[in-house]
């Protein structure tokens, strides 16, 4: 049961990592490499300024904040200096490496004894819940610790995700969404491409970096490793989304992305259960990708295939 | 006050290579308020050049170009928006195919203009885009959260076409936007531009290669040549135009062409 909620927990907030991820990999059709770097910005510049003695709630903030200032580094690169995007997300992930060992002074920072987004969350829980330790949910037992984390979390995202889809049907949202659908069709409405991009990429690493501060909070250290695959995991979590609950409207996409997040992250701790190797986890999420995205054109081919070889047949019939 | 003033325009592109292109060379135009002009070409006359130095696709080397009073020379093309709708000669340019019919109708709706965090599509727009969009009497108000790619190529550039003079822009810009479609679609389409822009009154320039659609619309026609414009035809020499004169200007531009080939010729082989 411990392991299912914090299975659940831990998908959610990497949900945050999976919006930011649609954003720059749908909308705009951009696989952002910055995401690795922003992550660890969020998670690094959060627990920094926690360790400092800062309230855990503005650690938050600034941490997405830089996760923002990232992502217009990286907009600018691609549209003001016109590098190739892949490139300018490479070029920003790689220089974050030293910013974020700058950043934390060391490679790992452990937030044990302060107090964090995660201890609050237990208080609050501790409060709703009464003194108990345990509660039967079910008939299983659950720590109040870890049931108030999952419930807060839930209701965050919840929050993010309404903005979100809010702003998505906005005039701005809307035609942000449109620069990636067709920018040649926005530009000539008056909309300026490369200023919807910078302000995309923005807000994609911005929900990235938000969801690298949680993370450090959540399990309690920053690392300057921990951005290594994001890119990757949210691709994946993107495509099950995709697949669970389709492409058609803006709320199912943000629904599905958050529901892709929770299962991938489901599948990976079944996984590991039944003795799968963490070690070869980034290798499956990288397998899964590459057969998620190869999948359709294959099924499409082999289609086409069986139709012109069952012509023939028809005609003989 | 003439709504498009272009003068002396330029414009050489991969300029220092073998494959210099010098597609305009000193095009000069205005055009007065609630005048529909027919730019005509054969291919890689300037045609579509002109037509993209206006809207802003590439900045011009030298001249200047003026919209409604305002030199828009160095503007970006999305700053000229505000001035300027379009209709592109793909049927795909001009919507976001997996957004809806709606959105891409609000988009444009809001064309020029700044965008904040209103809701796009609300009850109200609902409401207008419902009412605009029935006398196309094509049954796509009952269909407006659709996505606007399932829709056929001609319903789309009927819909730019709607959307680029959704809000009256002072300048329509037509770039042979039937070109791509057969042709019972491209007479709806032309049939259809002809009522918008005779109902807003519209300042236009619309390039084609079709004849028959140069004589039959517009009031003026401006026939490209090599990046140069070669006639100019108003007034009552364009009310006698018919489209076997076009087609007999272009011969003779070509007899010309073939001439200077053979004098070329000729004085190779005396001096060399």
């Amino acid at each position: 049961m411990t392991l299912l909620i914090s299975a659940l927990t831990l998908g959610l907030i990497l949900a945050l990592l999976a919006l930011g991820v649609y954003v720059s990999f749908r909308i705009f059709n951009m696989p952002d490499l910055t995401a690795e770097g922003s992550i660890t910005l969020g998670a690094s510049v959060a627990a920094v300024m926690i360790v400092s003695g800062h309230n855990a709630v503005l650690a938050t903030l600034a941490g997405a904040l830089a996760g923002v200032v990232a992502g217009t580094i990286t907009g600018l690169l691609a549209t003001k200096c016109q590098i190739n995007p892949l490139l300018s997300g490479i070029l920003v992930m790689t220089g974050l490496y030293s910013v974020n060992l700058h950043v934390m002074g060391s490679s790992n920072i452990p937030l044990l004894d302060v107090k964090t987004l995660a201890t609050i969350a237990e208080d609050f829980g501790a409060r709703i819940f009464g003194g108990t330790a345990n509660l039967n949910v079910a008939g299983w037992a659950v720590s109040v610790r870890d049931a108030s984390m999952l419930l807060s979390i839930l209701l965050f995202v919840t929050a993010v995700c309404m903005l979100l889809y809010f702003f998505f049907r906005t005039d701005l949202g809307t035609a942000m969404r449109a620069t990636g659908d067709n920018p040649q069709m926005i530009r000539a409405l008056g909309v300026s491409v490369d200023a919807a991009t910078i302000f995309g990429l923005a807000m994609s690493n911005g929900l990235i970096a938000l969801c690298g501060a949680l993370i450090a909070q959540y399990q309690g250290f920053a690392d300057v490793q921990m951005g290594v695959g994001m890119v990757v995991l949210g691709i994946a979590s993107v495509i099950i989304g995709e697949a669970l609950v389709g492409t058609r409207t803006v709320g199912l996409l943000v629904t599905g992305t958050v529901m892709g997040s929770v299962l991938f992250r489901l599948m990976v701790a079944i996984a590991l259960r039944w003795g799968l190797s963490p070690n070869d986890l980034k290798l499956i999420t990288a397998v899964f990708v590459f057969a998620a995205l190869v999948m359709p054109n294959l099924a499409r081919r082999l289609k086409g295939r069986n139709l012109k070889a069952g012509q023939p047949a028809a005609e003989a019939a | 006050m003439p709504v498009l003033e272009i003068n002396q325009i330029k414009k050489t592109f991969k300029p220092g290579t073998p494959n210099e292109v010098r597609a305009l060379k000193g095009v000069s135009l205005t055009l007065e308020p609630g005048s529909f002009l027919i730019v005509i070409g054969t291919n890689g006359s300037g045609k579509s050049t002109l037509l993209n130095a206006i809207a802003g696709t590439f900045i011009v080397d030298t001249g200047s170009i003026s919209v409604a009073g305002k030199d828009i020379t160095h503007w970006p093309e999305h700053r000229r928006a505000q001035f300027i709708g379009r209709v592109f000669q793909d049927p795909f340019s001009g919507t976001a195919p997996t957004m809806s019919i709606a959105e891409n109708l609000v988009l444009a709706s809001r064309r020029g203009r700044s965008r904040g965090l209103g809701l796009a599509v609300n009850r109200h727009a609902m409401d207008e885009l419902r009412d605009r969009i029935r006398p196309l009497n094509m049954g796509l108000e009952d269909r407006l959260d659709n996505p606007i790619g399932s829709l056929s190529g001609g319903q789309r550039q009927a819909l730019t076409l709607l959307m680029a003079s959704w809000i009256k822009p002072e300048l329509l810009l037509l770039d042979e936007h039937t070109a791509a479609l057969d042709p019972k679609t491209a007479d709806q389409v032309i049939q259809l531009t002809h009522e918008i822009i005779e109902r807003d009154k519209l300042t236009t320039l619309m390039v084609t290669h079709s004849m028959q659609q140069a004589v039959n619309l517009g009031d003026r026609i401006v026939m490209m040549y090599k990046g140069n414009v070669l006639h100019d035809l108003k007034g009552s020499e364009r009310a006698r135009v018919r489209p076997q004169d076009l087609l007999n200007r272009f011969e003779d531009v070509r007899r010309r062409e073939q001439l200077d080939g053979a004098v070329a010729d000729m004085l190779t082989h005396s001096y060399v």
